[in-house]
């Protein structure tokens, strides 16, 4: 089991990341940050979970998914139902034509609740839900495709495409999704009130470690000869098939764990920020989380988390003084962090941080620090 | 849908299927860039649509200088050659500074280009503003005419369609029978081999990836006609324009023209039928559909590899 | 078709990408524990008969039958499984992963989903992994990443791979290409050691080293076989002269 355990964390350098990770979001940041700042992480480490399947789909295993919205969205929406569902009982809503059901479907007409939406009177069930219904449409978009070798840009395109459909069939569909303006009003999960202070912390924490969690399950996968699979896979699809391995499959099981680990981001937005709305589901979001992972570095689980917080407070920061300005930078770190930093913050790290004494002889250890950056080249995928 | 006689249904049809004719011809437009350029590159342009906003405002701004001059009714030709021209620059000078560094790697392409296109959205914000803006239209363009009472053709509709045939043979004139045509496809074929018998194969995808902007570029022309511009037009097309593009068969220009108009049509007759977004919606997902059946396209053929 | 004690039977295999056929009609039989060097000047379709074999393309007509089991039905990493390993004529090996690893990826186990999600690095797989990585002459180089192999280097290593996997049929594209005078020794070397217990299929140009390695010859032109047997009564053929030589 040690054996085990050393996988996961990643040996000593990906043991002190995670722990200097975990210190920040556990304890500095709950310390430091008053509620209102401390909610507005909360918010962007959900987007870290997509980040993280990111790096496990992209940065390890080359597939671009344009389509991350979909599963984020998915998880987020299927909680919303649950909480909706909730929020909407005979009393609160006595003013509506019919009573009992959620605010969107009265004024669309509807007089009961629709019967996909039945079984989101259960947290049980919701939850159940959150965690096979998107990595099931991933297993049939997956098959479709990997089965037949549609690979790179076609499946980045057919996977925005979906992300398209998806968000204009949300919008369009107000009477069963709550349309453009999504589900909003949550109030409380099983009596317990959302929107307090103490709530709000505890949710903070749940999602901090579900984060974490994810992290190491990722680490785990990436350890493990499959991860070893996934860079060869990426390298030279055809010399992996011409060894044996049925390839698609293991595409098809990574894009379901990174639909899974989007979800429950998802289902974590929802909890925290009170709604869920077709703007988390369609194009813009969906590459705009392949973004977070890209500067934070593609193939680090870590970085991406750092990215996604570095770029989300940049936005908030320049988006309230600078609107203009923040279009602009965003576009160009795209295009930066393409041509000169491909592997993000991360690579910046191994390249220029690691060159400083202490901090090289903490990461390796006492002893180790006359080792020479010969294997510097695989520490990226284990940061 | 069973509310209508056979007689109106069948005027319906003729009339969305005109209407469907515009959207054919600046989807087929903007496939055409598209086209040319993944289809002989392998790139993927994201921000193709904001060359053709590129265009479209150029057009407009045209149409403001002849409104003033009081020339309305002759510009919009020179507005079609500029707009060509203009896209054409920025998509050379696009290749030089970004594009060619990134050609082994295409997913980074994609990206790249995303970043190109958020910077040329917030440009024309900047620049003309939030608000969309419109083409003064010469008279001759406006109107329409009555084959019969009922039925009632749109002349810009007509003229974009004859646009988009004329590009479309330039196009086809270019790949298949001149020098250029042939050293692209040369290039495309056998990038060593074609630099080695003096091919300067920078130099052709640096025109090949212009080219394809500079037809954005008049796609954005001819959508002036038909609608007003704003920042973001540009990006409600794109996702449409890849889908003609893969769904027509990368390489092949019949599969472009017979994908654009099978997307076009599709969405304008269903639009009448159902919601303008359950129509988008379904036409989306028959072609995602087909694709997962049929990934290299309907006009793809078999090839030794 | 005929059961026979070959390793692999071809019979009647046929191909054509439109209309083109790139391998016509050809028979052909591979004894146990036999090396079978197959030439032909370019566009004969060799490349082509082993994209058949190993399932890459799929035949128009014809059987392939490996250990009297029909591959034309089956996907590559069956055919893999089935026991048929093919080099590519371009090294192909992972860049970016150790000479270790490469091996170790190559390594029989763990080859579904879970299996390589639970696969456990043991001490059998570490010794087969160092077995073979001497047996390529690459003991020394087990911790350098593979992208900084020499190219002869970068060939031993896919045929490892291939090694690693114990398949009972080799089929090695161009083995030699891009090699010096004294790696194309060793490798004439390693291919007379491994084809003791197994049989070899080689497509070469370099005559020379078919020489020292062939135990038969196949040319191959025009996707049909023009002449088979020792390389020395085929080189003597006046078939084979002609082809080579021009008309």
């Amino acid at each position: 089991m040690t054996g085990t355990m050393s996988k996961i964390l990643g040996g000593r350098e990906g043991a002190i990341g995670l722990a200097v990770l975990a210190l920040l979001i556990l304890v500095i940041l709950p310390l430091s940050l008053d509620l209102f700042r401390l909610g507005l992480v909360g918010k962007y480490t959900t987007y870290a979970f997509v980040a993280v399947s990111l790096v496990l789909l992209w940065g390890n295993g080359g597939i671009l998914s344009l389509g991350q919205g979909i599963f984020f969205g998915l998880g987020g929406y299927l909680m919303a139902m649950f909480l909706k569902l909730e929020a909407s009982d005979p009393i609160s809503t006595k003013i509506q034509t019919t009573p009992g059901i959620p605010d969107f479907m009265d004024w669309n007409q509807l007089t009961e609740i629709p019967l996909f939406w039945e079984p989101f009177n259960s947290l049980p069930l919701t939850i159940l839900a959150i965690l096979t219904i998107p990595a099931l449409f991933a297993y049939i978009i997956g098959f479709a495709m990997f089965k037949r070798r549609v690979g790179g840009v076609y499946f980045a395109i057919i996977t925005q495409a979906i992300a398209l459909i998806l968000s204009i069939l949300i919008v369009g569909q107000q009477g069963y999704t709550g349309g453009v303006n999504g589900i909003t009003d949550l109030k409380t999960m099983l009596g317990w009130d959302i929107r307090n202070d103490g709530a709000k912390y505890v949710l903070y924490y749940v999602n901090a470690l579900l984060l974490i969690g994810s992290i190491l399950l990722s680490r785990y996968i990436l350890s493990s000869k499959f991860g070893m699979l996934l860079l060869a896979m990426r390298d030279k699809e055809e010399r992996v098939r011409f060894s044996g391995y049925d390839v698609s499959n293991f595409k098809i099981f990574i894009f379901c764990v990174s639909a899974l680990i989007s979800a429950v981001g998802g289902a974590m937005f929802t909890l925290q920020v009170g709604f869920m709305s077709p703007s988390f589901v369609g194009i813009v979001p969906s590459i705009e989380m392949v973004i977070f992972a890209a500067v934070g570095g593609r193939m680090s689980l870590i970085g991406a988390v750092y990215g996604t917080l570095l770029v989300n407070f940049g936005k908030t920061m320049f988006s309230e003084t600078y609107p203009e300005l923040w279009l602009f930078l965003m576009g160009g770190l795209f295009i930066a962090v393409v041509m000169f930093f491909p592997n993000g913050l991360a690579g910046v790290w191994d390249k220029y941080a690691k060159r400083v004494g202490f901090i090289r002889r903490i990461m390796e250890g006492k002893g180790k620090a006359d080792k020479t950056s010969a294997d510097s080249n695989t520490q990226g995928a284990k940061a | 849908m069973f509310d209508y006689s056979m007689a109106e249904i069948g005027n319906i049809v003729v009339m969305q299927g005109f209407s469907g004719i515009s959207l054919f011809s600046v989807l087929l437009l903007m496939a055409l860039g598209l086209a040319v350029i993944f289809g002989q590159m392998g790139v993927i342009n994201m921000a193709h649509g904001e060359f053709m906003a590129l265009g479209a405002y150029t057009t407009v701004l045209f149409s403001q200088v002849a409104v003033s001059y009081d020339i309305v009714s002759y510009y919009f030709i020179f507005a079609i050659v500029a707009a060509f021209i203009i896209a054409f620059i920025v998509g050379y000078l696009v290749e030089y500074g970004l594009i060619r560094h990134l050609y082994k790697r295409p997913l980074d392409t994609l990206l790249a280009t995303w970043g190109l296109s958020l910077i040329m959205q917030q440009a024309f914000r900047s620049i003309f503003g939030a608000k969309e803006v419109s083409a003064t239209l010469p008279d001759w363009l406006l109107g329409s005419f009555q084959p019969t009472p009922d039925i009632d053709i749109p002349i810009n509709g007509v003229f974009v369609l004859v646009l988009a045939a004329v590009v479309t043979a330039g196009v086809y004139i270019f790949m298949f029978r001149s020098r250029w045509g042939l050293r692209m496809r040369a290039t495309v074929q056998n990038r060593i081999m074609a630099g080695a018998v003096g091919i300067n194969t920078k130099k052709v995808d640096r025109v090949t990836f212009a080219l394809g902007c500079g037809i954005a570029g008049v796609a954005g022309a001819a959508f002036t006609t038909i609608a007003s511009t704003g920042p973001t037009t540009g990006s409600l097309y794109i996702v449409d324009s890849f889908m003609v593009v893969v769904f027509g068969g990368a390489a092949s220009l019949l599969g472009t023209i017979a994908s654009a108009f099978g997307i076009a049509q599709a969405q304008s007759i269903l639009q009448f039928f159902m919601t303008s977004s359950m129509g988008k919606v379904a036409t989306l997902m028959v072609i995602v559909g087909i694709l997962m059946m049929r990934p290299e396209g309907l006009f793809a053929s078999k090839l030794r590899k | 078709m005929s059961i026979t004690d070959f390793v692999l039977a071809v019979e009647d295999l046929t191909v054509s990408f439109d209309g083109f056929k790139a391998v016509d009609k050809l028979t052909m039989y591979i004894d146990k524990n036999e090396l079978r060097v197959v030439i032909g000047p370019n566009g004969a379709g060799k490349t082509t008969v082993l994209d058949l074999i190993c399932g890459k393309t799929k035949s128009t007509s014809g059987s392939i039958k490996f250990k009297n089991q029909e591959l034309t039905k089956l996907s590559e990493h069956e055919i893999v499984r089935a026991g048929v390993g093919r080099k590519f004529q371009t090294p192909s090996i992972y860049e970016n992963l150790s000479v270790y690893q490469n091996l170790e990826v190559s390594y029989p186990k763990g080859r579904g989903v879970f299996g390589s999600l639970f696969f456990k690095q043991t001490a059998e797989v570490e010794n087969r992994v160092r077995e073979v990585a001497a047996e390529i002459l690459l003991s020394d180089a087990l911790d350098m990443e593979a992208a900084l192999l020499s190219h002869g280097q970068k060939q031993w290593l896919e045929i490892g791979m291939l090694l690693m996997q114990d398949p009972e049929l080799l089929m090695l594209d161009e083995p030699v290409a891009g090699m010096s005078a004294k790696e194309r020794d060793q490798t004439a070397d390693l291919l007379n050691r491994i084809c003791k217990n197994r049989s070899v299929i080689v497509i070469e140009h370099d005559m020379e080293f078919v020489k020292k390695i062939a135990h038969k010859v196949t040319v191959l032109h025009q996707g049909k076989i023009l002449a088979e047997g020792p390389m020395d009564k085929v080189q003597a053929n006046e078939k084979v002269i002609e082809v080579y030589l021009g008309h």
